[in-house]
């Protein structure tokens, strides 16, 4: 296990737990590292761009890897401009791909999304790119130089768990790129399901962010996505999803 | 009880008293407000027809407490449920309504409150509505701020720490055109992250000009749906043309603007239509333009100057709060604003059920933040303000309270791009 990393665009990670951005606060971020073991977070830039005390880039402790997106971005050019942005303003090159035209859902426009991917993976950028769980578009995406590609499990906020499941499995079968599974995970369950099944990661906000005790749901977490990481090491992943095995050999009765 | 809404200031000349008295009593003396005037753009839209439909078929009694448990029982709220939620028979049904919004206020915008300001740069008005303040008949000290009048409130402003604002004047065109606007709006990208216009209604490219200024969000107030009503409180001037300030939003948004705000001004007329209709004129305008953002607000009617007696009516808190947790429930992404008009502890139990942005630091009228931010005293050039404010908390005071009911009170969650 001591040699189970997560490897993003030639950086290692321990961590298999993601914090995303939509509800933020000071206290999420503490639970995050310190309870989840966060080792990214992800940042909006649109929250970033504030004269506020409290910055939230004050609040990212050292040796944390920022990841921020480009929420707000509506198209590939608005969401190039947003990574560049980050960029000029210290975040790194680490950015995730947000593109919404849709304001009632915030689902993410895959066609769009491939656009801003080439644009940025061309500039340099580690590019992670928010999409919905299409093979096609998720082969677009390795083409146009992805790191990673973050399918969503149900729409953002909900907490409906893997609603997408299926497609998911296609993604983390066929594609050779880390599988990080985004939005719409709200109980430790559904993040331990999504690692037996192979994800490399998972992104979590909301159901930390309205959980009752945060450092303990931070803390469950952490624990759920490390025993779906080990099942799925283990091998009893594929085993469990596809039907056990029958105990007597259905070929015994062949003779030669 | 009716509202009072006729003062006549004896600083009008017998001649302006006249028509005054015309307008207000000879309904043959008023435009037909369904006419554009000249230069009005008319655009191709469905949306009206559709809204107006809706809300002239809305019977609210028929609804009962039988609609409004399964309008709360199911996962999607259908305009059918929406309907029952508004009605009569969800009165008793609060706290469970309450709860519900809570959860959807939660899943889409956390524990987050925004926070704005208004800023009036000028107060003339060229439009005779009966309720409002600024009304060309009502005597009042009238202002228009130059340029670096306006930089010197902006400043006073953004160093209290406040990150949007939303520009204001009075409705004149011919006192406060376009390119004014324009420039106020370039001078608030300088202070401010995000900047917002509430002015009369314009054109298609006048939005894109404006757009290109720095403003972003677009907020127009129908006041009321009610067609009938609306001819009676509007009685003179461009704001009368009623389908006009309908199809404002739409405008905005083809002229490039990210984000509209709407809403009826509650105490006009029937609220409980008026509130179905704004909703909905929100719903079928986001189906229209996804990508859109949408907020609502839900201003009651407020004393002015010259006339204490005006108030919401039948619009007491409950049914205020009926309303947002309604339009919390049918609309789960749009924004909800509450301003100022509302009391101190309203807002407090509001933004933890369905708002999601107070304004702070507020002043109606026209140049006065100075004096009313750092105690300066005022040299008589302020212009009056277009009603009562009821919550005057600080910014700093304001962040403080909404810190302290354990919110995340946000100043900025924006980019122009």
């Amino acid at each position: 296990m001591n040699n189970d990393k997560l490897i993003i665009g030639g950086h290692e990670f321990n961590s298999r737990f993601i914090l995303g951005s939509g509800k933020y606060s000071m206290k999420l971020i503490e639970a995050a590292v310190k309870d989840a073991g966060a080792e990214i977070i992800t940042l909006a830039v649109r929250r970033a761009n504030t004269k506020e005390q409290e910055s939230i880039l004050d609040y990212i402790p050292e040796g944390i890897t920022l990841l921020p997106n480009t929420s707000g971005a509506r198209n590939a050019e608005e969401a190039v401009r947003i990574a560049r942005l980050a960029r000029e303003i210290g975040c790194g090159n680490f950015v995730k791909i947000e593109i919404m035209r849709d304001s009632k859902y915030l689902l993410p426009d895959n066609a769009e999304t491939v656009k801003a991917t080439e644009i940025l993976a061309e500039e340099g950028f580690v590019v992670m790119p928010y999409m919905y769980p299409d093979l096609n578009a998720a082969r677009d995406l390795v083409n146009a130089g992805a790191a990673s590609v973050m399918p969503l499990a149900s729409p953002i906020g909900s907490n409906k768990g893997l609603a997408t499941k299926e497609f998911i499995q296609i993604l983390i079968d066929e594609i050779d790129l880390p599988i990080i599974v985004d939005a719409g995970i709200g109980r430790p369950s559904q993040a331990c399901e999504a690692m037996e099944m192979g994800a490399a990661a998972i992104m979590a906000n909301t159901a930390l962010a309205t959980a009752g005790d945060l450092p303990m749901m931070a803390s469950a977490f952490k624990n759920a996505i490390e025993a779906g990481r080990k099942a799925y090491l283990s091998g009893l992943g594929r085993v469990l999803t596809r039907g056990a095995s029958a105990s007597d050999p259905l070929t015994g009765f062949l003779r030669d | 009880m009716e509202n009072q809404f006729f003062v006549d200031s004896e600083h009008l000349s017998s001649e302006a008293l006249a028509k005054k008295h015309r307008l207000e009593t000879d309904p043959s003396s008023r435009k037909n407000p369904m006419e554009y005037l000249p230069g009005m753009e008319v655009i191709e839209s469905d949306i009206c027809a559709k809204v107006m439909a809706q809300m002239n078929s809305y019977h609210y009694v028929q609804y009962t407490a039988a609609d409004v448990k399964a309008a709360l029982e199911h996962d999607t709220c259908t305009i059918e449920d929406f309907k029952a939620l508004l009605s009569p028979a969800a009165e008793p049904f609060l706290e469970q309504m309450a709860q519900r919004a809570r959860i959807e206020t939660s899943k889409h915008f956390g524990n987050t409150v925004y926070l704005f300001t208004p800023l009036y740069i000028a107060n003339y008005c060229e439009n005779y509505c009966v309720y409002c303040g600024f009304n060309c008949y009502n005597h009042i000290r009238r202002r228009k701020l130059s340029v670096d009048q306006i930089e010197k409130e902006m400043k006073v402003i953004a160093d209290s720490g406040m990150e949007e604002i939303l520009i204001l004047t009075g409705e004149s065109r011919s006192q406060s055109d376009v390119g004014y606007i324009g420039d106020a709006c370039r001078l608030a990208r300088k202070y401010f992250r995000m900047v917002g216009l509430e002015i009369y209604p314009v054109n298609t490219d006048e939005y894109k000009y404006l757009h290109e200024c720095g403003a972003d969000y677009v907020t127009v107030f129908q006041e009321t749906y009610d067609t009938d009503q609306y001819e009676q409180l509007h009685l003179l001037g461009h704001k009368r043309v009623w389908p006009y300030r309908f199809d404002a939003q739409e405008r905005a948004l083809r002229g490039g603007m990210r984000g509209v705000a709407f809403s009826a001004l509650l105490g006009l007329s029937d609220f409980r239509k008026d509130a179905l209709a704004s909703a909905l004129h929100v719903y079928y305008l986001q189906r229209k333009y996804p990508y859109a953002e949408m907020s609502l607000s839900c201003p009651r009617l407020r004393p002015i100057i010259n006339n204490e007696k005006i108030n919401p009516l039948n619009v007491r808190e409950k049914q205020l709060c009926q309303v947002l947790c309604a339009y919390r429930i049918f609309l789960p992404f749009v924004g909800i604003t509450v301003s100022s008009r509302e009391s101190a502890a309203f807002r407090n139990g509001i933004v933890k059920i369905a708002a999601t942005k107070v304004s702070a630091g507020v002043s109606t009228g026209i140049g006065d933040h100075e004096s009313k931010y750092t105690g300066k005293e005022t040299d008589d050039l302020q212009g009056d303000e277009q009603f009562e404010i009821d919550d005057s908390r600080s910014l700093d005071k304001m962040y403080k309270d909404i810190a302290e009911e354990g919110l995340q009170p946000v100043l900025n969650d924006y980019l122009y791009v």
